[in-house]
């Protein structure tokens, strides 16, 4: 799926966004999610969106996420405009250059931690062919690897949240995005998941998008775009 | 890497899926028992049917009019017998006598047929096993199941009580039952002996033997212009046409009870579907993960189908096995031969059964499927 950079998205953003609305049609009346957004992420950077809920942060991160498409505006993903792509395409996009990483971790239950790793990697390559790839991205996770054969559920929150995120980094991808990373964990595991990002960011130059409410999770990023209905304040 | 995964979720919701896998089971059991004992029940009725495929039976009316006739109107004089041997020429005419009796073997009291037949007639008609056909007056043949049951043997005597006693001078080889005599249940005497014995000069009825099978109309038709001009005096009756039609109603009646096993198997799709819609439902949040972190549409497709393939193909190779079982113990205790089930013809059923089974599976599988790939993955992450 190599298309050509679009005119319109160059390449020194990593994300851009250019007057991105996005309209959800409800029942009961329209609602605009975000109203003509517009920012630029460059690659490196560690970003941190905050905002009230309702503010539309997580259609903001949705959006970055490929997981949806704007309803009218550009938005430019690694300098390839998202409008009028197939689903094929916009999964392709997510399996390769985004990597995810929830406030619920989201592991799969009946896989076990290094099976939750390979899996995006089996979908890019079909094979299982991974393990030391594998097993040394769980290694840099800190992980213990005694339990790199447990499933998610006898794992503890720090633990299933480090295979979470070495899942997310399997396939190499340039972008992170999370989705309040520290949300289900207590303080000192949430701050050590921090810097694990932050490491990512730094030592990796991986380019991370967060959304959180808390401030002092919020230090860990370089920028804190700020949005309010709809709107970048 | 899906078929893991499809897997490792049958097993966890093992008793549900042990469910749909039983409803798999006894469907594929009854359709290939069905199937395979209704084909098992036309073989042998084919083969136990002796092949006078080109014989007409000519016998006479038995009508409502009237009892007042007696016996003659029962039977068929010479002169009934001269004018069907003209309608049929140049074909051979055979005029049979008919009865049974009490007859005795040695110690042993039993009842059998008794046939009375020219004997320049019997080779035409019946096959000798052992020993001769009939030359003297008071010689019997006879049939193979009788000689069988009853311990006889060429140079035994049988006695008829006051009509009389023969001496058999042969065993006919088996024929199965027929249309027009069944003399493996009792015996042949020369036609003679029999009026003679059973103070009967009318004949019981007569067959024709056709060489062309396609003249059996034409001749049917001259002995029915010939004899029943002005009423119905014979019945004329083509072999053939009853075995086929005997053949027909037997297959349509398997096919019948085949269809009726296919409807449990639809049954058990059904509790397939179900069971599946619950494993996409209670994984809409799954399906949002990993559609989001880039599993294409297809192959979340896919992984339902495999679980449902799983359940299909564990239940149709059960069900395969157990019916070919269940064919064996329905074949012995039915028909107390296995002969008619490892036959192509019955085989092909468990072929068709399992196919069915795993066909049910798939198709049970396809709308869950679908569905699970269609969900949206942002509702999809956002449920329960």
């Amino acid at each position: 799926m190599e298309e050509a950079i679009s005119p319109e998205c160059d390449g020194d953003t990593i994300i851009r966004f250019r007057e991105v609305t996005k309209v959800y049609p409800l029942p009961g009346g329209d609602v605009v999610a975000l109203d003509g957004v517009s920012l630029d992420i460059g690659k490196g950077e560690f970003i941190a969106i905050m905002g009230p809920s309702g503010s539309g942060k997580s259609t903001l991160l949705n959006l970055m996420g490929c997981l949806d498409t704007p309803t009218s505006g550009t938005l430019c993903i690694k300098g390839r405009n998202i409008h009028g792509m197939s689903d094929e395409d916009l999964t392709i996009l997510r399996r390769d250059y985004l990597g995810f990483i929830f406030q619920q971790f989201n592991l799969l239950p009946l896989l076990t931690a290094l099976e939750n790793v390979q899996y995006p990697l089996i979908l890019k390559t079909g094979s299982r062919e991974c393990l030391v790839q594998c097993r040394d991205v769980l290694k840099a996770m800190d992980l213990d690897e005694a339990l790199y054969s447990h499933k998610p559920s006898e794992l503890s929150g720090g633990q299933q949240q480090r295979v979470a995120i070495a899942r997310s980094l399997v396939n190499d991808p340039e972008i992170l995005l999370a989705d309040e990373p520290t949300g289900n964990l207590d303080t000192r595991t949430g701050a050590a998941i921090m810097h694990l990002l932050a490491d990512l960011n730094r030592n990796r130059g991986k380019t991370i998008i967060m959304v959180t409410h808390d401030p002092t999770i919020a230090e860990y990023a370089h920028r804190v775009i700020r949005i309010v209905d709809g709107k970048i304040t | 890497m899906f078929f893991e995964l499809a897997r490792r979720n049958v097993r966890l919701h093992w008793l549900r899926s042990l469910l749909a896998i039983l409803g798999i089971i006894i469907g594929v059991v009854t359709i290939v028992s069905m199937g395979i004992l209704g084909n098992s029940l036309v073989l042998a009725i084919s083969d136990s049917l002796s092949t006078v495929g080109d014989s007409i039976i000519v016998t006479p009316h038995v009508g409502g009019m009237g009892f007042g006739g007696g016996q003659s109107s029962n039977l068929l004089s010479d002169r009934d017998v001269e004018q069907i041997r003209r309608a049929a020429a140049p074909h051979v005419t055979i005029p049979v006598y008919s009865g049974s009796s009490r007859m005795k073997i040695g110690s042993e009291d039993t009842v059998g047929t008794i046939y009375g037949l020219k004997p320049d007639d019997i080779p035409i008609l019946l096959e000798v096993e052992e020993g001769s056909y009939l030359r003297g007056a008071s010689g019997a043949m006879v049939g193979a199941t009788f000689a069988e049951e009853n311990d006889i043997k060429v140079g035994s005597r049988i006695s008829l009580d006051e009509r009389g006693s023969v001496r058999v001078v042969g065993i006919l080889k088996e024929r199965g039952m027929g249309f027009d005599i069944n003399p493996d249940f009792g015996i042949v005497v020369e036609d003679q002996w029999f009026s003679q014995a059973f103070a009967q000069e009318e004949y019981n009825q007569v067959i024709v033997k056709v060489e062309d099978l396609n003249e059996i109309e034409e001749v049917k038709d001259s002995i029915d212009r010939t004899m029943n001009r002005k009423e119905t005096v014979v019945d004329v009756i083509d072999t053939r046409a009853i075995l086929d039609t005997i053949l027909t109603t037997f297959g349509q009646i398997s096919t019948f009870t085949t269809v009726i096993g296919g409807i449990s198997l639809i049954v058990a799709g059904v509790s397939i579907l179900n069971i599946m819609l619950m494993s996409v439902t209670e994984r809409i949040k799954e399906i949002g993960v990993i559609r989001s972190i880039g599993t294409q549409r297809k192959e979340v497709r896919r992984m339902f189908l495999y679980e449902a393939l799983i359940l299909g193909l564990i239940g149709s190779s059960i069900g395969g096995i157990l019916s070919l079982i269940g064919g064996y113990a329905v074949s012995m205790v039915m028909l107390q031969t296995t002969e008619y089930l490892f036959v192509p013809s019955s085989l092909v059923y468990i072929v068709y059964g399992v196919g069915f089974g795993l066909g049910t599976s798939l198709v049970s599988g396809l709308y869950p499927a679908w569905k699970a790939s269609n969900l949206n993955p942002i509702e999809a992450l956002r449920h329960e």
